[in-house]
């Protein structure tokens, strides 16, 4: 009846996870209690639950990304200490099989479920707003997506509770993750929660993609997107061209270990390394899938606060569509231990070197344009500088494990955990902090506190260099990666200071934590109305914040890059826009993602505990969900023309500001909007 | 959609870029367009992996003994056949004729259900022989390969029994049309996909 389902999958007899399973399940009971207390629901579920609106959206996938991140940084933390104690004839406090458990689950919730949604929750907030329409390309299947992440996340904490979670590291690599040598409900877990929140990034990605492509305001050619656009596009065509691969290669695993197939298997034939080589084709665009979009928030925050248009804007584009394609040639140099001989090796050293050139093209552009420009220093500039620092250190040990000798020495060591780390968080972690600090403004109406923001930066800038150098220093030492022991007790003091970064980064995120806090309560005091805090340039700053559901009144109409800078400059933006209104549709919210990721999680559970019953009714209920979909017609909603009028009128602004008079020098530009600033 | 903003998208002379948003029919064609790529790719990797495992036969039986050619061939022609009437049928819907259009969208469902018998018969003649997926690497990668494109010929037909009942109940309005356009596109996508089956596993069987 239940399949392997029995008691005995809750680990009551391990403290730590029967304390935090307790923790856990006090923290959702006094949310739903106040949830329901306040009547919340009914707001949550027609505003948020059921909104198809991709600000909302956008907003949800930040949240879920924070949350996770917390699960992801306490593994995080967990795996510090006992690498800080088990040195020499000590233990430490995990034993094995729940510290590889640790940092298999670290790795996986990392990137699936922390940065792939704050980056898919920054395009999905600031895609429509800055190419000027009203919404996503298809705004209910942009629902669709979200919950099916938000199902994988839900599969990934359950396999905390119920059962446990894989031992194979963030790859789940055979033959390990084969039946054989992983016999439990780990690797199942990781599989459905990945294929379940792949299939939403997938459609997302196909989502954001036709957004772009086809769906920009008049006069926005390709030549004048925001290089956060392009950025983004290069990014969703990764998603399109790379998710697919990790779907299938999942899919085989998935026959080896549910039906005897024999892919990856070490008998009859099977070949585990087929499976490194095909992850590896996702994996490996998947890092610029996370870091392109940081890249384009960086271009938005320098350009901006810096007061100038961004510096070689067509080399950026260029770069960024260089790195998209040259994304796909390097896949090897993550296993160049492989043994493919010294042509193949060669051949993806170079090309690993190669990815570097555009990469060293944007960080000069940045520098450029930071050059001379009488920068604001607000905290999203606090971000790019410490992400340019960072990151060009993260690239010079990527380049330098480029060269396959190099690699045999250090690959798997601590070196290489040093070096994506240091991409990661010196990239994508600081990116999507600047783009939080950046956009927030825009999508809640008041700016976040400037001092928290600027102890929070400080807190991962400096906790980084701690926690992670020294692991650099460690892996040239010898210290592989995964170690749950070591016998070296010479290794210790590095991994105590190691432990002390991570307590540092620990401060920064309950600084985060508190910075929101503190923000919502100080909202009065940090109101923006003008709309554009930062006198900014692109177009979703001509619009009042937050936004209103359909984003634009009237489609904007571009003459250039950075469109709503020009629009200053010639004073053509106006609020309230003049003349007649008129009615405007949107989409009607809609509950299919929720309902289709209620069935989708029934659908994971029960193949993971082999409860075959369940599983049908899982796959029944989300196809007759969908049917039910398909039969609907009143698709729309009408917002008649006096509410749009009156919203117009509402947020009349005071007059713009912007530059003024010559734009001959770059000084002239900063010295004539500087001053309106408060 | 305002006035001025129609006045913009049916300009002459302004570049296709710079017209704004594209119609719906036009973003939706082109979601599914990305869609089927996405698609595509998936067959990429499932034919990457029979390419390097079509030789770990592990002492069983090779591609050269296991295939048929002549039932393959008309399973080919079945599924091409029904590709050409599925194209017949959405002429149809462009001309609103509903009885044209149950008509050939009939015979296209009969031709890939009986692709569908045929392959179901190859597999389970093979299974019978003890020539089943878990007894050798090449098998697994074969029965993956060509039992996805079966998964998604399945999808196909179930789908056009969908859009059927959809033209139906809901008649041709552009909803209907537009789901219907993408099918075909889904159709003729698989059509792609078995060429390159029948060329790389059949045809390449040695």
């Amino acid at each position: 009846m239940f399949g392997r389902l029995t008691w005995s999958a809750i680990p009551f007899d391990q403290p730590i996870v029967m304390g935090t399973c307790a923790a856990v399940g006090v923290v959702l009971l006094v949310i739903f209690a106040l949830v329901t207390f306040k009547g919340w629901w009914p707001y949550l579920w027609r505003e948020w639950i059921t909104s198809v609106d991709h600000k909302r959206i956008g907003a949800m996938y930040m949240i879920l990304g924070l949350v996770m991140l917390v699960r992801g940084f306490s593994d995080a933390i967990m795996m510090r200490t006992q690498q800080a104690l088990a040195a020499g004839h000590a233990a430490g406090y995990l034993p094995p099989e729940h510290f590889d458990q640790i940092f298999s689950a670290h790795g996986t919730i990392m990137i699936f479920f922390v940065a792939m949604p704050f980056v898919i929750g920054l395009m999905n907030f600031a895609l429509p707003l800055q190419l000027g329409v009203r919404d996503v390309a298809f705004p209910k299947l942009n629902s669709v997506s979200f919950w099916l992440t938000a199902a994988g996340v839900l599969l990934v904490n359950l396999s905390l509770f119920v059962g446990e979670f894989a031992r194979t590291g963030w790859l789940a690599y055979p033959p390990l993750s084969e039946l054989a040598y992983s016999p439990g409900v780990g690797v199942d877990y990781y599989l459905w929660s990945l294929q379940l929140s792949g299939l939403g990034t997938l459609l997302s990605g196909i989502n954001l993609t036709t957004t772009i492509l086809k769906l920009r305001a008049p006069g926005m050619g390709y030549k004048r997107m925001p290089v956060f656009c392009w950025t983004a596009l290069a990014s969703n065509l990764l998603i399109v061209a790379a998710f697919p691969v990790l779907t299938a290669t999942f899919a085989m695993l998935l026959l080896d270990r549910y039906c005897g197939f024999h892919f990856f298997t070490n008998d009859l034939g099977g070949n585990p390394m087929m499976y490194i080589n095909l992850i590896w084709i996702w994996g490996h665009p998947e890092v610029y899938i996370l870091i392109l979009p940081a890249f384009g928030v960086f271009s938005e925050v320098v350009a901006t606060f810096s007061g100038k248009p961004l510096f070689g804007y067509r080399s950026m584009v260029l770069a960024t569509m260089a790195i998209c394609v040259l994304s796909f040639m390097v896949w090897l140099h993550h296993f160049f231990t492989m043994g493919a001989g010294a042509d193949v090796n060669g051949f993806f050293g170079i090309a690993t070197m190669i990815i570097a050139v555009p990469t060293g093209v944007k960080v000069f552009n940045w520098l450029f344009t930071l050059y001379g420009a009488r920068v604001q220093y607000n905290v999203p500039v606090y971000w790019t500088l410490g992400f340019i620092v960072t990151f060009v250190i993260g690239g010079m040990t990527g380049v330098l494990m480029a060269i396959p000798p190099a690699d045999f020495v250090l690959h798997n060591s601590l070196f290489l955990i040093a070096h994506f780390h240091n991409v990661v968080i010196g990239g994508v972690v600081f990116g999507v902090m600047a783009g939080m600090t950046y956009w927030f403004p825009k999508a809640f109406g008041f700016k976040l506190n400037e001092r928290l923001g600027k102890a929070v930066f400080w807190c991962w800038f400096i906790g980084f260099y701690l926690a992670f150098m020294p692991l650099y220093a460690l892996g040239l030492m010898g210290a592989t990666r995964r170690m749950q022991h070591y016998p070296d007790t010479h290794w210790q003091p590095l991994m105590l200071v190691a432990l002390s970064g991570a307590v540092v980064i620990l401060l920064g995120i309950v600084l985060t934590v508190i910075q929101i806090a503190v923000s919502i309560r100080q909202r009065h005091a940090n109101r923006d109305r003008s709309g554009d805090p930062w006198n900014a340039r692109t177009l979703e700053w001509s619009i009042p914040s937050p936004p209103p559901a359909w984003n634009f009144t009237r489609l904007p109409s571009v003459e250039g890059t950075d469109a709503y800078w020009h629009m200053k400059k010639e004073g053509t933006a106006q609020r309230p826009l003049p003349g007649a209104y008129v009615d405007l549709h949107l989409p009607r919210n809609s509950p299919v993602g929720v309902f289709l990721a209620f069935f989708a999680v029934t659908l994971g559970f029960a193949l993971i505990w082999r409860i075959y019953w369940l599983a049908a009714v899982g796959l029944v209920g989300a196809v007759v969900v969908a049917l039910i979909e398909s039969w609907k017609t009143d698709l729309a909603i009408r917002v008649p023309a006096p509410e749009v009028e009156a919203f117009e009128h509402a947020h009349a602004t005071a007059p713009l500001r912007g530059p003024s008079g010559s734009r001959d020098t770059v000084h002239d530009d900063v010295v004539a909007t500087s001053g309106d600033r408060s | 959609m305002s006035a001025g903003e129609q006045a913009l998208t049916g300009m002459p002379g302004v570049p296709l870029s710079l017209r704004g948003p594209a119609p719906t029919r036009v973003v939706a064609g082109f979601g599914f367009w990305l869609f089927l790529l996405s698609d595509i790719i998936i067959f990429a990797a499932l034919f990457a992996t029979y390419a390097v495992l079509s030789h770990s036969t592990a002492g069983g039986p090779s591609a050269a003994e296991l295939f048929d050619k002549k039932h393959v061939f008309l399973e080919t022609m079945c599924l091409l056949a029904s590709s050409v009437t599925c194209g017949f049928g959405s002429l149809a819907i462009q001309r609103t004729d509903a009885r044209a259009m149950y008509f050939w969208m009939g015979v296209t469902f009969l031709l890939g259900a009986c692709f569908l018998a045929m392959e179901g018969r190859e597999f389970a003649s093979m299974v019978a022989a003890g020539s089943g997926p878990s007894h050798s690497a090449f098998l697994s990668a074969f029965f993956t390969l060509v039992g996805t494109h079966g998964l998604h010929v399945t999808v196909g037909l179930v789908w056009l029994v969908v859009m059927l009942l959809q033209v139906a109940t809901l008649g041709f309005q552009p909803m209907v049309s537009r789901r219907f356009f993408c099918y075909g596109l889904f159709w003729h996508a698989l059509d792609i996909v078995w060429i390159g089956v029948f060329t790389i596993v059949y045809l390449g069987a040695k």
